[in-house]
């Protein structure tokens, strides 16, 4: 029987990648979000886990405007990142699970969630970013995944509402998967940001705190409002925040905070890690 | 298509992704490298060859990023042409706003003060 073991969610913006490339970890720009990842660490190393399920949106490698789905699930037995236009080093690649993938699969539609399964996909900066903060100088991933992508990109958007409930039937699909993966959830993008329009430049620290502060208790909290009403708050870019929504309804009913940091700017970006350590997660959501 | 308006923030819908669909396209095609040099070789043919509108075309020869978001460009795809011409997201968020890039940095950090 499979272990949920809990979750991280994280921004994701390009310019990790670079400060990382460039070995910026201890600069003051930088220190205050890399810390942030030094529970994350502490927790990994007792948590060993073995497969990650992934929450993340496409910025335009994998998916164009031609075919472009509100729920993506890979299902490959590997998965590939590659150039993404400008500058970023291409990361190792990731080993797949496709048989937990199709379980995955069969639950969701079972559970009417119509999804799109992609048995090859690139996987862009929002899964390697991550990845790369979470084990800091891999080669090769201790880790398989089932990466789940997010249409966050092109309106009409899932709402939050049903971004939460997709988690939650994925973590019903996680608690009826009879291999012994140990479970991490992830939740990748976010926290407030805006790159285009007039109001470039967007941050919300009230509603970004209203994020933190419901993710592991009331994760509901999050699910009174449209896309519309998170693009208002959030940003065009902080509507993200439905990979958090959907990870955190992953976990299952119960998950308790063990880390939080928030840090602005990263770039355009109002930046956070959170771990959660998941409870109950065997128990219905 | 979305009726809701958001002050100064474009919703890229249905109607946007329709309008921009050449541009965007030109502009995923720079995921590959033989792509970006061959735009920056001749950007006016590159451009033609993906059938930009002359408002998208216009847009790209003269830099201008409220001007090619208008003519239905995702920022997502756009960093990608951007990416070619050296600007960063700050650079953009400069354009947009009318800020130099240091004023806006410094709004952005501001940010950070007033938590």
């Amino acid at each position: 029987m499979a272990t949920i073991l809990g979750g991280i969610f994280c921004s994701h913006v390009p310019g990790i990648g670079g400060a990382i490339a460039k070995g910026l970890q201890r600069d003051p720009y930088w220190k205050p979000f890399f810390d942030g990842f030094d529970p994350v660490h502490r927790w990994l190393d007792h948590a060993r886990p073995t497969t990650a399920i992934v929450f993340y949106n496409d910025h335009g490698l994998n998916f164009f405007l031609d075919k472009m789905p509100t729920f993506a699930v890979g299902a490959a037995p590997d998965y590939r990142n590659a150039d993404e236009g400008w500058g970023l080093a291409v990361s190792p690649p990731f080993a797949g699970e496709p048989e937990l993938s199709w379980h995955v699969i069969e639950a969701l539609v079972e559970a009417e969630f119509d999804v799109t399964t992609c048995q090859q996909m690139l996987v862009d900066h929002a899964l390697t970013i991550p990845f790369a903060l979470a084990w800091p100088g891999a080669t090769r991933w201790p880790v398989r995944i089932v990466p789940i992508a997010i249409n966050t990109v092109q309106h009409p958007l899932p709402s939050p509402k049903r971004c939460l409930a997709l988690g939650r039937a994925v973590n019903a699909a996680l608690r009826s998967w009879k291999g012994g993966d140990r479970i991490l959830v992830m939740g990748t993008g976010g926290l407030s940001h805006q790159l285009d329009g007039g109001r470039a430049g967007h941050i919300n620290v009230p509603y970004d705190r209203f994020c933190m502060d419901s993710l592991a208790g009331d994760p509901d909290a999050m699910t009174t409002q449209s896309s519309l009403d998170v693009v208002e708050l959030a940003g065009t870019q902080g509507v993200e925040i439905l990979n958090w929504i959907a990870a955190r309804g992953a976990l299952g009913a119960r998950a308790t905070e063990l880390s939080r940091t928030y840090h602005i700017p990263i770039s355009n970006t109002a930046a956070a890690v959170m771990l959660l350590e998941a409870h109950d997660a065997m128990q219905p959501a | 298509m979305t009726t809701r308006t958001i002050e100064g923030t474009p919703v890229f819908d249905g109607a946007a992704a329709q309008r921009g669909y050449a541009l965007n396209a030109m502009c995923f095609s720079f995921n590959d490298p033989a792509n970006r040099a061959a735009f920056v070789a001749d950007e006016r043919e590159y451009c033609r060859k993906f059938g930009l509108t002359p408002e998208q075309r216009s847009a790209v020869e003269r830099r201008d990023i409220p001007g090619l978001i208008a003519a239905g460009g995702n920022i997502y795809y756009l960093a990608k042409l951007a990416g070619i011409l050296g600007l960063s997201v700050q650079d953009i968020g400069a354009l947009q706003t009318g800020l130099s890039v240091d004023q806006f940095k410094a709004k952005l950090l501001a940010h950070a003060e007033a938590m």
